[in-house]
């Protein structure tokens, strides 16, 4: 699956800029500790969280994952769309909850 | 005596702060800035304060040795220490807890080692911008009963890495008794909430990760005379 894919599917809307290469989702990683998630979330991953700090471009960099997925419609800081702009992190939200999200995801495979 | 202070500065160690914060411009721009205290409070280290602490002797201004350490639940405690050698008791046992991820200075920035005439010595390859797997419960325990020092919870009213934003509120098993805050002007909207702040001691320190940000003369305490204990010891005492 890729990022147009996943916005299609999860009902999404692109808060960044769009980037050029294609990337693709390998997986869903969910967790909001940032700490948890640099030591765990992998390379390929939509990783789901409620955070919209400074905080989360870095450590989708760190953790090359896929893009980033904010839930239930919370809203983003622009420093943080800045920062993801500038290091071409893709960040995503959407009106679900994470339990949601995951639904759609896998009935969307499941039709595939 | 009312001593002016800045009890949260970071130096060039914390991969946010500015690579100008070395010893001797913190010491000195703390100085033209009129203040008596500040606490050198790096993210998870304390390997920059002996060398700041030197760079002050023979000045006016006084350096307290801390840590602002992450903990387990992503929540910045500021820990201040009566003297180097229990400052780096409690680095220690923070390394000992810190995942195994190094810097990547082109995400984060550099983690820079100055000795007290400024000479880089060496670059901490270890990321300490994350949490600790130590508890808040423990650090509070550590710090406070065993260390003889005070840890304050760090700028409350933002909404990261504060105990607030973490809690939603100050957990009665914590003995909390003196906070940061960050901002005066969002502090009303906290303390408002939070019946228990009412009697616990606030202070207001800079962050600063940028020399510009250290404070001016604006915040005070009041001691008996200026010395690291005295601070740490009226720091302790509810309002």
């Amino acid at each position: 699956m890729y990022i147009d894919d996943l916005i299609a599917v999860i009902d999404g809307k692109l808060l960044t800029q769009k980037v050029k290469n294609a990337v693709k989702i390998e997986n869903v990683y969910i967790c909001d500790l940032l700490s948890w998630v640099m030591s765990h979330a992998q390379k390929g991953d939509a990783w789901i969280t409620v955070l919209t700090n400074v905080n989360v471009p870095a450590v989708a960099m760190l953790t090359d994952v896929a893009c980033v997925i904010i839930p239930e419609g919370i809203d983003v800081e622009e420093l943080t769309l800045r920062k993801a702009n500038e290091n071409e992190i893709t960040i995503i939200s959407t009106k679900y909850s994470a339990f949601e999200i995951c639904k759609k995801i896998i009935k969307s495979m499941d039709n595939n | 005596m009312n001593v002016a202070y800045d009890l949260h500065i970071h130096s060039s160690l914390s991969p946010c702060a500015d690579n100008d914060m070395t010893p001797n411009n913190i010491v000195n721009m703390s100085i033209l800035k009129g203040l008596d205290v500040i606490a050198i409070t790096d993210h998870n280290s304390c390997a920059n304060v002996q060398a700041i602490v030197n760079c002050a002797k023979n000045t006016s201004l006084l350096v307290i040795p801390g840590i602002e350490i992450e903990t387990a639940e992503e929540i910045h405690v500021i820990c201040l220490f009566s003297d180097m050698e229990r400052a780096a008791e409690m680095q220690k046992l923070v390394y000992s807890r810190l995942p195994d991820i190094k810097n990547k200075e082109e995400i984060f920035g550099e983690q820079l080692i100055f000795d007290e005439k400024d000479n880089l010595i060496s670059k901490e390859s270890r990321l300490l911008l994350t949490a600790a797997d130590i508890t808040i419960n423990e650090v509070f325990d550590i710090v406070n009963n065993e260390l003889n020092g005070i840890a304050i919870p760090a700028h409350i009213d933002r909404q990261a890495n504060s105990i607030i934003s973490s809690f939603g509120t100050i957990p009665e098993d914590i003995d909390v008794k003196c906070v940061e805050i960050s901002d005066r002007n969002t502090e009303s909207t906290i303390i408002s909430n939070l019946i228990k702040l009412n009697r616990t001691k606030r202070i207001y320190s800079s962050d600063a990760h940028y020399l510009w940000d250290i404070h001016e003369r604006e915040y005070f305490v009041e001691v008996e005379s200026l010395t690291i204990t005295n601070v740490i010891k009226t720091l302790g005492v509810s309002k």
